[in-house]
């Protein structure tokens, strides 16, 4: 037994491990994405990254299938697209045990909402655990794949933000315990989902979900902490170190297994407290089916959104709360921005001049919406930029519509609406933003680069040929460094009768090994215009003069200034010194 | 709660606070105690907030630190010592580095930083460290914040000699000697009080 500090990632992977999975599967998002960036470093673990989750998620269902333990990993609204197979793998079960790991993200800290995932397991009928932190994190894994060969069914892991981005101690024994792969036997009456054997297996998994009923009842998941007795707090997931912190004297259900939802210990635990009270996040969920336990809890003034703290909890159970020092007013905001270099930088700059319509998608590029370059008008979902042009065009709102989204959105759900535009007649012009990378999540892979997540080479998607293959009749790459060039294009793209798809094509800033020599400001022949400062460059900004100012230190010499400068004030400098930290 | 330690460390994405916290709870695990940290990821990576907490005791339940709960905030920069103050005790220490990122609002324009942002924090009891110019004295600019969480360690109860130990475990090997010369400096640094030049 060792004693290692682990992030809840780190110890999901550690389980998944040890208990012996064959197969990781998932798609890149924050907080989900490390699990699977951890589990291929373990040997023995087949580890890939797939398009999109519900793709994952079905790769997995083949290796449960087949007879070998698999985990499934993606962020909260990846469980959207990965719902489909979900809610059948309930009714066929499994093989080997299927695991899904789902990363919530209370406060929105890198998301585009806050759903609560622990609504699925109610919706699809499938077990869910929490852990409250890395060590829980670690041992639940390895009893989800207990519980779903045992139960014969697919098992939620529920983590968040704080639970997979926290670290602490966790013992490890540095050993595989797994079941060993169990026989592929042929047997159509519980994987072949046709009506007549789906309404059998509806009936079978209502006796599962009994029998995980009264496993959740009393297998010791769902811990009773019994303290001052006027109090007892039904808490689940994080909340759980924030009650625990805020509350010491208090009595404690902490609620391990949501679903199925453990009804008579939280009725044993009501009848030996005084009053009752919920503390969740993103609720109400956990006081809905205390409720329905047929437990009255105590009005509590949490907040439906957000994270629960320890101040938090104070203040909603009416304590004081510590103060700390004065706020400082006037502090300018530090939003994320597009890094020095960035090639998207060149291509919103070219929209910017279309006077288009720009609906956009989920990646770095989104930061593209943000002022001075504020040219994307809309952020909803994966893949929803090129089906929300479509829609747009159809109505038409006086201006060209232009998709805009990035390589690995493309792959993960943006081609469907491609073939959905071209079927069906549309006229708009969709840009793929290639940078070779899933960038937002930290680089990973994907299709488009053809890397993959152990670093094999893989089959790299031809764009070109795949937009001509979807029925575009305008295919065109260019390099978005070359400003002029990007504009021409973008224009040709929307002046165009038919759909058009743009490729603009030019590695992620942050994957070039080697930066150019920085550029400065000519300040006699800088105009002050401020054509530059539109950029929104990092490295870029007005000296007390008016005039552009570059700071050497960030510049990475990507010489898109130099294009958008009339006055050709912008020129090569010498190297810079090896002084400071880079603002990246 | 009594008798845990909440340090807070702030900056801007990129400047190396999350393995400066990875140091910190490395060492106060080697020392015993109980240890918890939390960070945030995503779209705080490119050039925006970020914030890590540790927090280590005999016991520690949360991995978060809420307002007026810090006993050291230790700011990479000087509009996030700003932004992050309301987390520090009002018996907490305060840690800056003198540099200051404009923001991208300030960049264009569009907003400014106060004027007298390094006057509030002085009246405040920050303790500033010019991390940078003592990265460079030390022999490697990208140890700028070794520097600082040498400066954090002057008010932690830690041996030298876990210090050194982590630090090295976590830094490129050929960058070993000049990130512990940086941790000394930002240490010593700290230890006189106050380098504002």
């Amino acid at each position: 037994m060792a004693r290692v500090l682990m992030s809840g990632n780190e110890a999901v992977a550690r389980g998944a491990w040890e208990a012996g999975v064959a197969v990781g599967v998932g798609y890149p998002g924050t907080p989900s994405t490390e699990v699977l960036e951890n589990l291929v470093r373990y040997e023995g673990v087949r580890c890939e990254w797939a398009p999109n989750e519900k793709v994952a998620a079905e790769v997995a269902a083949g290796v449960s299938f087949a007879g070998e333990r698999t985990l499934v990993t993606m962020k909260h609204v990846g469980l959207n697209v990965a719902a489909d197979p979900l809610f059948t793998l309930a009714y066929t079960g499994v093989n080997g045990g299927y695991v899904l790991f789902v990363a919530d993200d209370p406060g929105m800290h890198s998301s585009q909402n806050e759903q609560d995932s622990r609504r699925y397991a109610v919706a699809a009928k499938v077990p869910m655990l929490e852990p409250s932190d890395p060590a829980e994190a670690l041992e639940m894994t390895r009893a989800a794949f207990e519980i779903s060969e045992r139960f014969d069914v697919p098992v939620l892991v529920r983590s968040t933000t704080r639970v997979s981005h926290s670290k602490a101690a966790v013992e490890v024994d540095g050993e595989r315990h797994g079941s060993g792969p169990r026989p592929y036997v042929k047997d159509p009456a519980k994987w072949v989902m046709v009506p007549a054997n789906a309404r059998r297996k509806r009936v079978d998994l209502e006796e599962r979900l009994g029998r995980l009923s009264a496993y959740s009842e009393q297998s010791g998941l769902n811990r009773i902490e019994m303290r001052d007795r006027s109090l007892g707090i039904v808490v689940d997931g994080a909340a759980y170190r924030a009650v625990r912190e805020a509350l010491p004297e208090a009595s404690v259900l902490k609620v391990g297994m949501v679903h199925p939802f453990p009804a008579q210990t939280v009725r044993a635990f009501a009848e030996q407290v005084e009053t009752v009270a919920v503390v969740e996040e993103i609720g109400p969920f956990l006081r809905d089916l205390v409720a329905l336990a047929g437990v009255t809890p105590a009005p509590v003034d949490l907040p439906q959104w957000g994270e629960v703290t320890p101040s938090v909890v104070r203040r909603a159970f009416g304590l004081d709360v510590p103060e700390g020092r004065p706020s400082v007013d006037g502090l300018p905001d530090r939003p994320p921005l597009m890094c020095p270099g960035c090639p998207h930088r060149g291509v919103f700059w070219a929209l910017k001049r279309l006077n288009a319509v720009i609906t956009g998608d989920i990646g770095c590029y989104t930061l593209g919406a943000a002022p001075p370059l504020a040219a994307m008008d809309s952020c909803i979902c994966m893949g929803a930029s090129v089906s929300m042009a479509h829609g747009a065009a159809l109505v038409g709102p006086g201006r060209p519509v232009v998709g805009v989204i990035g390589d690995s959105t493309f792959a993960h759900s943006g081609i469907a609406g491609l073939v959905h535009m071209t079927y069906n007649g549309g006229t708009g012009t969709v840009v793929v933003l290639d940078n070779r990378t899933t960038a937002m999540t930290g680089h990973q892979g994907n299709p488009v680069s053809g890397v993959t997540i152990s670093g094999a080479p893989g089959h790299e998607l031809d764009l070109e040929a795949l937009a001509h293959a979807c029925g575009a009749s305008w295919v065109q790459v260019v390099d978005p460094f070359d400003m002029s060039a990007t504009l021409d294009a973008l224009k040709a793209a929307v002046e165009h009768q038919g759909v058009s798809v743009l490729i603009a094509k030019a590695p992620c800033a942050l994957l070039q090994k080697s930066s150019k020599d920085p550029v400065a400001v000519d300040e006699e022949l800088c105009a002050a215009c401020g054509a530059c400062i539109q950029l929104g460059c990092p490295a870029i900004s007005r000296a007390d003069s008016g005039k552009a100012l570059i700071d050497a230190m960030i510049c990475v010499g990507c010489g898109q200034c130099v294009q958008v400068c009339r006055f050709g004030a912008i020129v090569p400098a010498g190297p810079a010194c090896d002084v400071g930290g880079r603002a990246r | 709660m009594s008798g845990v330690t909440t340090v807070v460390l702030a900056g801007v994405g990129g400047q190396g606070t999350i393995l400066a916290g990875d140091v910190l709870a490395k060492v106060a695990m080697a020392e015993g105690f109980d240890v918890r940290l939390s960070e945030v990821h995503g779209m705080a990576q490119r050039g925006g907030s970020v914030v890590t907490f540790v927090r280590f005791g005999e016991c520690v339940e949360s991995p978060v630190a809420d307002p007026g709960t810090a006993d050291h905030l230790i700011a990479f920069e000087v509009i996030e010592a700003a932004r992050q103050l309301p987390l520090l005790r009002p018996d907490g220490r305060l840690v800056v580095n003198q540099r200051v990122v404009p923001p991208l609002p300030v960049l264009t324009g569009a907003a400014a930083v106060p004027g007298d942002l390094e006057a509030a924090l002085a009246a405040q009891g920050a303790i500033f460290i010019d991390a940078d110019a003592l990265a460079c004295e030390a022999g490697s600019s990208k140890s700028a914040n070794i520097v600082l969480v040498g400066a954090a360690s002057a008010g932690l109860p830690f041996s030298e000699a876990t210090w050194a130990e982590a630090i090295a475990a976590r830094v490129p090997p050929a960058t070993v000697e000049a990130n512990l010369r940086a941790f000394q400096l930002g240490k010593e640094a700290c230890l006189r009080g106050a380098c504002r030049s």
